[in-house]
């Protein structure tokens, strides 16, 4: 199986506060990966550094095959990043939104031009397509946010905490959308503190102050903690935890 | 480059949907200066003076009937000896007074050389200047048509005094003023706020994830401003030139030229703002507290810096609008070139590099 990431000790320091200790894993091509931990659980910082938005103190770290230390900007063409807040423009129409973002990829104007056809016909979006963003509601933007994301084709998309606020009804067609995206073969990084999306991935891994404290598919963790969900793996890891909500 | 494109375009849509801002943007200079252009011109017109012919020949009369002729002036009264212009002045609605020495036709003949005294209330410096130059320009009509007639290069020259205010400091030359102002309002404030939003928004994260480079971003971001300033600057010129009669000097190159390089100063301060500041608001009131009250105090467009304390003096120094100011009033109204402001647009070139160095350090410490 290719693997797509891959780290080893990746150590990232804030003074003395160690927000990643150590952490070491490996994510296979096309797989479902996701990371789960409380809030201030180090989970936002570890997928910071893979996406070269921050530099690891220590450990070692390849996204797509390349070095996260020597050529961080090689990494931001194979990977899609969708963060909480969606990150489109409010100002801009749907359409503008996805011509800027295809643009800034760098896109052939041919390109641009089948890939928004493509996406808005895919969201139903054909009647809103020139309205501003800020008149669609939050499960519209998520949707439309995640296609964006991924409207380069990247290897890899790292979304993070992509779910927030949003109704149950709708985050399931959210993750329809990301099974569809993992099919084609990209490879989805996603972090998450709905503990019941983390039976929706193919492995997870369970973070606490900073460390791993589990890796492995749903199932096997749950029958490695004799448990029935995924919450009651979390919570008996987490009652470990030392450091308070952040 | 055809990423630089989108992001541009992207850059544009934001300033044209923000109609609010954008009618600020235009409106607020062309508010500005048409009302000051229309309060200019109604005080200059009709102005009281008063006359005193000690020569009482065909020059002197001559010379008053001109100045009666004009809209500008109104003749109020004709004295009978200079030691009355002072009362005159003191009962207040006189602007100027006119005094013809004894002799001044035979002087003007025979000695080739001819005074007039002229003695303005300058209070309000910038009416007794412009009627001082009023008088000025009918006098040396009157010496054209003269020498026209008679071979004889004759001289009359003007003696000028101006009361209370005897420098002409600080005579606030609106224009200059506003195009620093507005300038400053535009880059700093808008770039700050747009960079800062995107922040806030979270769409830096999502930008700094992208192949796009940040230096880009920024770029990007000042394209937009600086060409908005320029039209901006260019509704200021085609203003002051058809509206309130001012015409532009020195080269409009030249202004064209200073202006933006005033403009990349301004912008850069911007970028340092957006360094400094984590959401909209803070870099609005940082750029508003930080940048346009000392702008409005100490760039001498208001208050005239010479009059100051030495030590508000000092920090006018550091102010680029200060340094525009004394640039656009050379180039615009005295017509002077380039080896004359060198030295401030240097100033502001030096300013410029301070703020990127600085802002872009800062920037790199934010991508962490």
């Amino acid at each position: 199986m290719e693997t797509v990431i891959k780290t080893k000790d990746l150590t990232k320091k804030f003074g003395d506060f160690v927000a990643v200790d150590k952490i070491t894993f490996e994510v296979h091509k096309g797989e479902i990966f996701g990371f789960l931990g409380a809030n201030g659980a180090g989970k936002t910082t570890a997928m910071r550094m893979l996406c070269g938005l921050s530099r690891p103190t220590s450990g070692e770290a390849m996204v797509a095959g390349i070095d996260v230390y020597h050529k961080p900007e090689e990494i931001k063409k194979n990977i899609g990043y969708m963060s909480q807040k969606f990150s489109l423009y409010e100002d801009l129409t749907v359409l503008e939104n996805i011509k800027f973002y295809a643009g800034i990829y760098g896109l052939s104007d041919k390109d641009i031009k089948e890939k928004s056809d493509e996406l808005v016909e895919k969201l139903g979006l054909q009647s809103q397509v020139k309205k501003l963003v800020q008149g669609l509601p939050l499960g519209w933007r998520q949707k439309l946010a995640f296609s964006v994301a991924i409207v380069h084709q990247p290897k890899i998309v790292f979304l993070d905490e992509p779910t927030g606020g949003v109704d149950p009804s709708t985050r399931k067609q959210f993750w329809d959308m990301i099974y569809d995206a993992s099919e084609k073969g990209i490879t989805i990084f996603v972090t998450t503190h709905y503990l019941d999306e983390a039976e929706y991935c193919d492995r997870i891994c369970i973070m606490v102050d900073g460390k791993i404290k589990a890796l492995d598919t749903p199932s096997q963790l749950k029958q490695n903690y004799k448990v029935n969900n995924i919450t009651e793996v979390f919570y008996q890891l987490a009652r470990t935890a030392k450091r308070g909500d952040d | 480059m055809k990423q630089f494109f989108a992001f541009i375009k992207k850059e544009f849509s934001h300033v044209f949907r923000d109609r609010k801002t954008l009618l600020m943007l235009f409106g607020v200079p062309v508010v500005q200066i048409v009302l000051f252009g229309f309060a200019l011109t109604n005080e200059i017109k009709n102005s009281n003076i008063v006359i005193v012919d000690n020569a009482k020949d065909m020059a002197s009369q001559q010379i008053i009937n001109k100045l009666a002729s004009t809209p500008y002036f109104h003749i109020k009264k004709e004295l009978l000896s200079s030691s009355q212009i002072d009362a005159a002045f003191k009962a207040g609605d006189v602007k100027l007074a006119i005094v013809f020495p004894a002799n001044f036709y035979t002087d003007l003949l025979h000695a080739n050389k001819a005074q007039i005294q002229v003695i303005a209330d300058a209070s309000d410096p910038n009416t007794g200047n412009t009627l001082t130059n009023y008088v000025t320009y009918i006098v040396a009509d009157y010496q054209a048509n003269l020498n026209a007639t008679i071979k004889a290069p004759e001289q009359i020259t003007l003696d000028t005094r101006m009361l209370y205010n005897p420098d002409l400091k600080g005579a606030p030359n609106f224009v200059p003023g506003v195009i620093a102002m507005v300038m400053l309002l535009v880059c700093v404030m808008m770039t700050s706020i747009s960079i800062v939003r995107e922040k806030e928004l979270g769409t830096m994260e999502v930008l700094l994830v992208s192949p796009f480079k940040p230096l880009y971003v920024i770029l990007a971001k000042a394209v937009p401003y600086l060409v908005l300033s320029l039209v901006n600057l260019t509704v200021i010129l085609l203003l002051s030139v058809f509206a309130l009669d001012l015409p532009i000097k020195g080269s409009i190159l030249l202004l064209y030229g200073v202006s933006t390089m005033y403009i990349i100063t301004s912008l850069s301060l911007g970028l340092l703002v957006s360094t400094g500041a984590s959401s909209q608001q803070g870099a609005m009131t940082l750029s508003l507290v930080g940048m346009m009250l000392p702008t409005l105090m100490l760039s001498g467009y208001i208050y005239p810096i010479e009059n100051m304390p030495m030590i508000l003096q000092v920090l006018s120094n550091a102010v680029p609008a200060k340094w525009f100011y004394i640039i656009v009033k050379a180039v615009m109204l005295k017509g002077l070139g380039f080896s004359y402001i060198w030295k401030e647009t240097l100033i502001l070139f030096g300013m410029t590099i301070f703020f990127l160095t600085l802002s872009l350090r800062n920037f790199k410490i934010r991508l962490e």
